[in-house]
């Protein structure tokens, strides 16, 4: 087989039909009948349901139904734990899951108290005006160190202390590790990730059929297959009489795999109730609310080290904010928890959290998914002991870093794939030395800053480096077949959000088919297609999905050859599989189409002998043992106004290690996008609560997503250590873009304003001019 | 986010829109560009009864000097004509120098001016503009018509002095002066985004090289556009050099009152003020210096 | 405020406006009501999905079209406005089937696009920004792509694009 297309920087297959308008994304879903949804949400955060009143809503002209909590009767139910929590000794755990409409109690601004169903988006939200709601206000439960003493309101009744969940992991023996210490550092930090804002909202429509007792859903969601299993139980159907579709869905980035939200539970009932289409499509206002977020951390943490700059240990205590419901378990606080240990050698490791349910909406993962968390709080730490060790910054991590032949390397500490969080390979120093020659690191501190700062200038760099747990099971699988006209299609379980699976999985199987990338047609996301699967998270997809389908292809090559050989009469090694065909080596004209031989597969005559399978087609399923450690390093110059405190990136490196690369196109695409978010996340988007649980700033006015003029030129350098753990030795890359942005921007303005030596520290995120003024100016 | 019923009527002449207006008063809206209008309403935060579309009405748009010594431009004008006009550059070089702050071109494509004005969001740079160059503003009902001074006409946060029947129909503005010097400058998150604060400024000097006269205005520093008096009148007669323009800088911080908002404090906001004028005071001296 | 019905003629029936309008070309007339956004007109009344909607209050750009030669956000204008007038979408960018624009051409080889979402509303702004500037610097590419909100791509790859597509327009 012939590696033409892997590695190769193919255009993408599914490109013409998004760029002429042609691509079906949830809200195109047409159908005859189709009555339109709102829900009436909360605009409190806390508070007793005294009553709802839909009467008027009912008698709307337009409207079709309104339902509340009690209309769901027996199917109204709190949802499913998603991810149960993970077998650490002592763990504390307390589920609570959102319900579809709130009974009794709303919990969070947003949190849906009914819907109706009209004939027009339109005239749907005119009725719910009409509804009369009657509620109870409690205390906001916002702050988090708050939200713990008895004084806090409890968010759930029979959940004291508004805890959701306690952790502790430990490695070694911190304690000792302290006492040998010749330095100890203890600082505080906070980081808040904030809200995903894809540029496509959540939406769903949902088509029973009652005669031919099937039910279609259209979901923007990232877990179809998970998702149909679920519906499907819940709505008491078999899993074959429920298909989901996500279309094209524009752009995921976690809170899309979140499943199971109020508005997925609630229409494809109402679709059964009124055995009419139903649609509801999330807008940009309900997203703020609707959707889930990922949110904040307080870490109070402390590092020993050697005189040397030697990580002796670290102790971590951390508040991590879960919002009303904790339907993902502990999915980001572990990944926190596990990615603060970063490239790093940290022998004793104590590490404690505590999920803090507050009323505000819910959090799960997203891009990073708590890794950011962790590795600000690690990129800190040693930006801080450098200064105060005296060493450089590059050189303390160097000293520190996992030596290459230290792999596998055993953190021990359970990660959130529920095994001990191993490393399968990786070369940090490499990746950290590329980065700092691509940003030209010595010449800047030596000459460049130096000239610019005697000019007035105030210029400072940053680095910053980290691991990506990634390409974590179960598992994925996929369907590959010829057809009879010489194509290939491809299906398999897991969806796409723009990652480009149509075009990478196509490649991996075009090498091993011999044929035209373009000449494979891939299918995600359609449960009818590809049966099984878990879903695109945690940066898995060209990992495991992507595995799987080389398997399947390798199956079916194997098929091929078999039966071309069979039609030769020739021995399997002197057969060539290029072009779309199979020939002959060495005899020009001994040639048959794949289209033939896949004809010849299904035979209208004849046998298929027992053990054998009709057709030139395979399904093939990979699960990994464990994930694939990716890394990478950042490096940026920025440059700021020093009365103003605004900020502009003059020069901005990437260097990622995610082993073997199936598109470097698609990769870049991938590095470059997760940046603009981490810049996002860095300096411009703040999820802006006030002390009643309210957003302040629910719109893209006020929510500062970054545009072309705020995201720089970027550029990105490789490494690669394959992983051993799966044959295309492949690691993840979705995540690694956005999750050290946050430390290397706090280090270069730092940096860029000398604040060190004015004795001031950056150790938050988000930051902001503003935030810097505040910061840098005693009060008076 | 879809809006509320609202009756609609496209008006085929400006006594059409007017008479529309003085039937429903406050309950209709004229719809100009929708920029400011549209969103209110997808929010439904806006509900009006009815809208009174505007934009046939062509004859209220375009600009035109009144002598030499004013320009006026009608309501209805797109900032991007505005952007496009040589006039408009050469004479109102304040205006010109805020449009590529306005928000991005597709709003400016359809946003009219005098929908902006009209709107007066405390954000917002025009009012500052109009407040700076004491501008007037003309406003037409079917009782007639009259000219409104800047000052009067922003009455506060999205407060006009237009009745509940009348139309902005017109802004005159002073055409520059010979041997003046404007400039604006904004401090936003994002190019485009309202200004956590903006300075809009104009010196002019005497034969002798002094000051005879600067306007300091300046948007998103308080209930509406604000004008800078003591820290312009400091300036006054005096030869413009870095010790008055820190003066004046220090004094426009006590001219202001900002609100604070989501993405900077009040101290923010006066800490912009004071550096934004020092830099635009500069800059416009420089400039009258220079004869524009 | 509650309570506020269909907006109504002296009838009692639901105001309804006359819409006659060339959208890529083509002659479209239609009655609808005065409150119909123009984005959700394309989309539903005409079946011309390929203009998106994100947020309907104007910031993030996929919904924009070209109005008169004009790019504009389609969620900020409501059908009833476009009586009389010219609209280009991307479905009309396209000379036909098989030959894309070469903005199109330009955004598939330099992998401009992921998930596509925000991608028709950058190609009418792009569009109408090369239309007026055809040989941008970066900077300017940058600038005038400042109202289009991409959450997948970073931008550059785009940017890349815009500068493939000056280059393609020019010859």
């Amino acid at each position: 087989m012939t590696t033409r297309n892997f590695g190769a920087p193919i255009r993408r297959n599914e490109d013409k039909r998004l760029l002429t308008g042609q691509a079906l994304f949830v809200d195109d879903v047409e159908l005859p009948g189709m009555v339109y949804a709102a829900f009436l949400r909360s605009n409190v955060a806390h508070a007793a349901i005294r009553s709802i009143d839909v009467a008027a809503a009912r008698g709307r002209d337009g409207v079709v139904a309104v339902y509340t909590a009690a209309d769901l009767g027996a199917y109204w139910a709190p949802g499913p734990l998603l991810v149960p929590p993970p077998p650490i000794a002592g763990i504390v755990f307390n589920p609570r899951t959102q319900v579809p409409l709130a009974k009794d109690k709303v919990r969070h601004v947003g949190e849906p108290l009914a819907v109706v169903l009209a004939q027009s988006r339109y005239l749907a939200e005119d009725a719910l005006a009409d509804i009369v709601v009657e509620l109870d206000p409690l205390p906001a439960v916002v702050d988090l160190e708050a939200a713990l003493t008895d004084a806090a309101a409890r968010v759930h009744d029979d959940v004291s202390g508004n805890v959701a969940a306690h952790v502790r992991q430990t490695r070694g023996n911190y304690a000792a590790a302290r006492a040998r210490a010749d330095h100890v550092i203890s600082r505080r930090f906070n980081y808040e990730h904030g809200a995903s804002s894809p540029i496509e909202t959540r939406g769903i429509v949902a088509n029973w059929d009652a005669r031919a007792n099937h039910l279609t859903v259209w979901d923007t969601t990232q877990a179809p297959v998970f998702f149909r299993n679920g519906l499907a139980a819940m709505l008491g159907l078999s899993e074959r009489q429920v298909r989901v579709i996500a279309p094209f869905v524009g752009g995921g980035f976690g809170p899309k795999i979140m499943l199971f939200y109020p508005e997925e539970v609630v229409i494809p009932w109402a679709a059964k109730q009124l055995n009419r289409p139903v649609k509801w499509i999330e807008d940009r206002l309900e997203h703020f609310f609707a959707t889930t977020h990922e949110r904040g951390q307080t870490h109070d943490a402390e590092i020993a080290l050697t005189r040397d700059g030697r990580i002796l240990g670290i102790k971590d205590t951390f508040l991590q904010d879960t919002g009303a419901y904790n339907p993902y378990g502990l999915t980001v606080p572990i990944n926190s928890q596990c990615t603060l240990l970063g490239p790093y050698v940290v022998p004793s490791y104590d590490s404690t959290f505590t999920a803090v349910f507050t009323t505000k909406p819910i959090v799960t993962p997203y891009r990073g998914a708590g890794r950011q968390h962790g590795v600000f709080v690690m990129e800190r730490l040693l930006d801080i002991a450098a200064r105060e060790l005296k060493l450089d910054r590059a050189e303390i991590r160097r000293r520190n870093f996992i030596p290459p032949d230290a792999f596998p390397y055993n953190n021990e500490i359970i990660y959130q794939d529920f095994a001990p969080l191993s490393y399968d390979s990786g070369n940090y120093g490499l990746v950290l030395d590329k980065a700092l020659d691509m940003i030209g690191y010595d010449r800047f501190l030596k000459e460049e800053q130096p000239r610019l700062r005697a000019q007035g200038r105030h210029v400072g760099i940053g680095i910053a480096c980290y691991v990506e747990g990634t390409g974590i099971g179960p598992y994925e699988g996929a369907k590959v077949q010829v057809q009879a006209s010489g194509k290939v299609n491809l299906a398999t379980g897991i969806g796409t959000q723009g990652q480009g699976h149509f075009t990478s999985f196509a490649q991996i199987v075009a090498d091993q088919l011999g044929v035209e990338v373009a000449d494979v047609d891939v299918v995600t996301g359609d449960t009818d297609q590809f049966y099984w699967g878990a879903g695109t998270f945690a940066s898995r997809g060209a990992v495991v999905a992507g595995n799987a389908v080389n398997e399947a292809a390798k199956v079916v090559r194997q098929k091929i050859l078999k039966l071309a050989a069979e039609h030769f009469e020739c021995a399997e090694e002197d057969l060539e599989v290029a072009n779309g065909q199979v020939s002959v080596v060495g005899i020009p004209g001994q040639a048959v189409s794949l289209g033939a031989l896949a004809l010849k597969a299904n035979p209208m005559r004849g046998a298929v002998r027992p053990g054998t399978e009709p057709g030139l087609e395979s399904t093939q399923y990979f699960g990994p043992p464990g994930g694939a450690t990716a890394s990478g390093a950042h490096a940026m110059i920025v440059e700021i106004d020093p009365q103003t405190f605004t900020l502009q990136v003059r020069k901005y490196v990437v260097v990622h290690d995610c082993g073997t690369v199936i598109n470097p196109l698609i990769l870049a695409g991938q590095i470059h996008g997760g940046v603009a978010q981490g810049i996002g996340n860095a300096f411009y988007e703040q999820l802006v609560f006030d002390d009643e649980g309210q957003l302040l700033n629910a719109s893209l006015a006020d929510y500062l997503l970054p545009t072309a003029l705020e995201v720089p030129h970027m550029e990105i350098g490789h490494t690669v250590t394959p992983s051993p753990l799966n044959p295309l030795g492949i690691k993840g890359a979705g995540e690694a873009g956005a999750i050290p942005v946050g430390p290397l921007f706090a280090q270069a303005i730092e940096d860029a304003l000398e604040l060190p030596q004015r004795r001031i520290e950056l150790n938050e995120i988000p930051l902001s001019p503003n935030r810097l003024f505040e910061l840098t100016t005693k009060p008076r | 986010m879809k809006p509320a019923p609202f009756r609609y009527v496209a008006a085929a002449s400006l006594e059409q829109a007017l008479q529309w207006k003085a039937a429903y008063g406050e309950e209709a809206r004229f719809l100009a560009g929708g920029q400011s209008l549209v969103p209110t309403m997808n929010f439904r935060l806006t509900q009006p009864a009815l809208l009174i579309d505007i934009n046939p009405l062509t004859a209220c748009a375009g600009v035109s000097k009144n002598g030499a010594q004013s320009v006026r431009i009608g309501a209805l004008t797109r900032y991007r004509s505005l952007e496009r006009d040589a006039a408009t550059a050469r004479d109102l070089p304040l205006v010109h120098e805020a449009l590529p702050h306005i928000a991005h071109p597709q709003i400016r494509n359809r946003g009219t001016i005098g929908g902006n004005l009209a709107h007066a969001d405390p954000a917002s740079e025009m009012p500052a503009i109009v407040l700076a160059l004491a501008g007037r503003l003309r406003a037409q009902s079917v009782r007639g018509e009259r000219w409104i001074g800047a000052a009067e006409f922003f009455k506060g946060a999205l407060s006009t002095a237009l009745e509940p029947d009348e139309m902005l129909t017109e802004v005159e503005l002073p055409a520059a002066a010979a041997r003046s010097g404007a400039c604006f400058m904004e401090v936003a998150r994002r190019r485009g985004d309202f200004a956590i604060i903006g300075v809009a400024c104009t010196v002019e000097l005497d034969a002798a090289g002094s000051c005879r006269e600067a306007r300091i205005g300046l948007c998103n520093a308080g209930d509406g556009p604000v004008f800078a008096e003591k820290a312009s009148a400091s300036l006054k007669g005096r030869k413009i050099g870095a010790a008055e323009i820190d003066e004046a800088a220090a004094l426009v911080q006590g001219d202001i009152d900002p609100g604070g908002n989501v993405h900077a404090s009040k101290a923010y906001q006066r800490h912009i003020a004071g550096v934004l004028t020092a830099r635009a005071l500069k800059t416009a001296n420089e400039r009258a210096q220079r004869g524009h | 405020m509650s309570g506020r019905s269909v907006a109504t003629d002296a009838n009692g029936a639901a105001e309804t406006h006359e819409v006659a309008v060339t959208v890529n070309g083509e002659p479209y007339r239609r009655r609808v009501e005065a409150r119909l956004l123009l984005s959700d007109f394309l989309r539903h009344d005409l079946a011309l999905a390929g203009t998106h909607v994100g947020c309907e209050h104007g910031v993030c750009g996929a919904c924009t079209i070209i109005f008169d030669g004009a790019a504009v956000r389609s969620c900020l204008m409501f059908a009833a406005q476009a009586d009389g007038h010219a609209i280009l979408t991307v479905e009309g960018l396209a000379a036909d089937r098989e030959h894309l624009h070469p903005l199109q051409e330009a955004m598939r080889e330099c992998h401009g696009l992921q998930c596509g979402y925000c991608t028709p509303g950058i190609l009418m702004t792009m569009k109408a920004f090369l239309d007026e500037t055809p040989a941008p610097d970066e900077a300017q590419i940058r600038e005038a792509l400042s109202g289009n909100l991409c959450r997948c791509t970073g931008y550059q790859h785009i940017v890349e694009a815009m500068q493939l597509a000056a280059q393609q327009l020019r010859t």
